[in-house]
């Protein structure tokens, strides 16, 4: 899509324009066929009714007891698993950018191992560990401790989100922490500030940007999620992402679906110019 | 302007059916590289793990057909593929109520029954009378299996017998329910509970049902379509509403676990054969669904998947007399009181279905 617009080698500039968007058509193709024309469909689903008259009736449906509720509770659970990912995610992406760099790629490898696997294979298997008669229940019985019961409670649903997405946290913050000059706090301690203040007046600052794409990966996947609740929530909490699903495998109205997901766009939207938002201001005040 | 919007949509629908079709059939070729050409391939579109693979694998070796085979876990999910037109699937092996529907939207086609010898002496003649209630004029559907829903129960966690729904409401078994995932099957439950048909359209009633289900909802420990199987198995429940051809299994690996149907009644289905409207194979889906009704290949699926055949041949064949003669794969029908068939409601009654029990998950 982007066209290249820096000529520096001092080609002919209309033989870098073609030859970029030369390479750039397999994307360019792919974007169309996989982004482009799903989205289109989508809208198209969305703003019409069963008799292919325009209506905004698949919209409003969010307002409707049943979805307003859905919603509600996704943006919930959402922001509940993207700020434990965050307390989580961290403390720990500083000490691994503080670590030496022999052994930092074997702790990045840890976290991204188990991405390696399949998403709902993982799902599945925390459904078995954590049921009644599961293994985890099964150990803290032989440890005479009692049961632990979250099973199909809004809190394993919570607990799988920060399984899945941790990652997606870690890595941002991560990457932002050790982009951080060392000149810079090595300055500021030579200027006297103590460990406490170049944590708050540079480091922390400094890594608002990879915080902030870190809580838009976790949050709107979170938000959208369908398969953890359902697993891991016995299909008795029902999420925005369920209602979606459901309209589009069991009941069929697919106008709804549609409508409903164009809704939560809308959210996904919001969110992103906030984060946008937030960005510019964290890289302007230290600029 | 009505008028031209929705002209312009459905030239808009064709054109998306091209392009969807033209990915499907593309994966499909993919998908039948090494075939022989001569014999040509049939598209089946069963239910999971509802067949035996080596029944496939038998029919490409005697015919030379390549079969492509997929699968789906509910009917509704079946459904849209089919009316969209975009998927070129020759058999599927829908529900009763479901294939009502296919026939009112003309999705299916009449089957030359010439050709389908081994369904004609082996399917026994109760099946096809059942099959009047949704296909009224025995044109389009061949019984492939058939079953009942009843309550499957630990006998080492519920005392006394089971035998009414109403136990599903016992608070005793708090967080030990479980209950299916699908609208119709949930609603029969209640439905069946209050006294009422399963097909049941008055509002009131439904009301009631909904009102007993979301009662019901805090003991249940979750919702669940396949899963009941290996959950109860598991002894992560007490009691569970299940199909019966899965009954069987779960009691050959947990001896614990017991089928009954109870005292009000319940949901008695026939999953068929069926040829889509559009398919391409004819022929082949015939020599397909006919040789599914041989009684060696349908004694094979039965001995697989355990859901009760149909076919009074391969019945006769079954070896163990216990099995042969089980209350739970085949029973005896007449005993019980206030069987139904679901049949299909209609849009109108999808949707009035859908609406409630929307309303019941998002309490």
């Amino acid at each position: 899509m982007t066209l290249p617009t820096k000529n520096k080698e001092g080609n002919h500039p209309n033989v870098k324009v073609r030859s970029g968007i030369l390479l750039g058509s397999p994307y360019l193709l792919w974007m169309v066929i996989f982004i482009v024309v799903p989205l289109a469909m989508i809208f198209y689903y969305g703003l019409i009714d069963k008799n292919g008259a325009f209506t905004l009736d698949n919209l409003t449906a969010i307002l409707s007891a049943e979805h307003a509720k859905a919603l509600w509770l996704a943006i919930l659970l959402a922001v509940a698993a993207t700020m434990i990912c965050l307390i989580l995610a961290y403390p720990l992406a500083f000490i691994l950018s503080r670590t030496k760099m022999s052994k930092q790629g074997f702790i990045v490898l840890l976290f991204i191992l188990p991405m390696w696997m399949n998403f709902l294979l993982r799902t599945l298997a925390w459904q078995t560990l954590l049921e009644k008669t599961g293994v985890i229940n099964n150990i803290l019985a032989w440890l005479r401790l009692p049961a632990l019961n979250i099973i199909n409670t809004p809190y394993a649903i919570v607990f799988g989100m920060v399984y899945n997405f941790l990652p997606f946290m870690i890595l941002p913050i991560y990457n932002s922490l050790i982009k951080i000059d060392i000149n810079v706090v090595n300055a500021a301690r030579d200027l006297g500030a103590n460990a406490f203040d170049v944590f708050k007046k540079i480091i922390f600052p400094l890594s608002i940007p990879g915080m902030i794409s870190g809580i838009t990966m976790v949050f709107i996947p979170a938000l959208t999620t369908f398969v953890i609740s359902k697993l891991l929530g016995g299909s008795k909490i029902l999420l925005i992402g369920n209602v979606i699903e459901e309209e589009f495998t069991q009941a069929g109205n697919w106008h709804l679906g549609s409508g409903l997901s164009i809704v939560l766009m809308l959210f996904i939207i919001v969110n992103m110019v906030i984060s946008a938002v937030f960005d510019k201001e964290g890289e302007g005040s230290f600029l | 302007m009505k008028k031209l919007s929705s002209l312009n949509s459905k030239i808009k629908k064709k054109s998306l059916g091209l392009v969807l079709a033209a990915m499907t059939s593309a994966v499909l070729a993919v998908g039948c590289g090494g075939s022989s050409p001569d014999a040509g391939e049939v598209v089946v579109y069963n239910w999971g793990e509802y067949m035996d693979p080596d029944s496939i694998a038998l029919f490409e070796e005697e015919t030379g057909i390549k079969v492509i085979y997929d699968e789906f876990e509910t009917n509704e999910i079946m459904y849209p593929k089919i009316e969209s037109g975009a998927s070129s699937y020759d058999v599927v092996c829908p529900s009763d109520y479901m294939i009502q529907k296919m026939i009112e939207n003309d999705l299916l086609q009449e089957l030359d029954f010439e050709q389908l010898p081994n369904a004609k002496a082996n399917i026994g003649t109760q099946y096809w009378e059942q099959s009047k209630e949704f296909d009224p004029e025995g044109k389009y559907a061949v019984p492939y299996c058939w079953g009942t829903v009843g309550i499957l129960y630990n006998k080492t966690m519920v005392d006394g017998p089971v035998d009414s729904w109403s136990i599903l409401w016992d608070e005793k078994y708090a967080d030990s329910i479980l209950m299916q995932d699908s609208v119709r099957d949930a609603f029969m439950v209640s439905l069946k509970l209050n006294g009422f048909s399963v097909n049941s359209m008055n509002e009131d009633e439904l009301q009631l049902a909904k009102e007993s289900l979301i009662a019901q909802k805090p003991l249940v420990q979750a919702y669940v379509i396949d899963q009941v199987r290996d959950k109860m198995i598991g002894n992560e429940a007490a009691l569970g509403v299940i199909y019966s051809g899965e009954a069987i299994y779960t009691q050959r690996e947990n001896p614990d676990l017991e089928y009954v149907i109870p005292k009000e009644g319940t949901n008695v289905w026939i999953d068929s054969w069926v040829i889509t409207k559009d398919a391409q194979n004819v022929e082949n889906a015939l020599k397909f669904i006919d040789f599914m009704c041989r009684p060696d290949i349908a004694l094979k699926n039965f001995e697989y998947i355990t859901y009760s055949t149909p076919n009074d041949a391969a019945r006769e064949l079954i070896e163990d007399e216990d099995i042969r003669n089980s209350p739970i794969a085949f029973p005896d029908l007449d005993a019980y009181q206030g069987l139904e068939t679901f049949s299909y409601l209609g849009d109108e009654g999808d949707e009035l279905y859908n609406t409630l029990w929307k309303e019941i998950k998002s309490q």
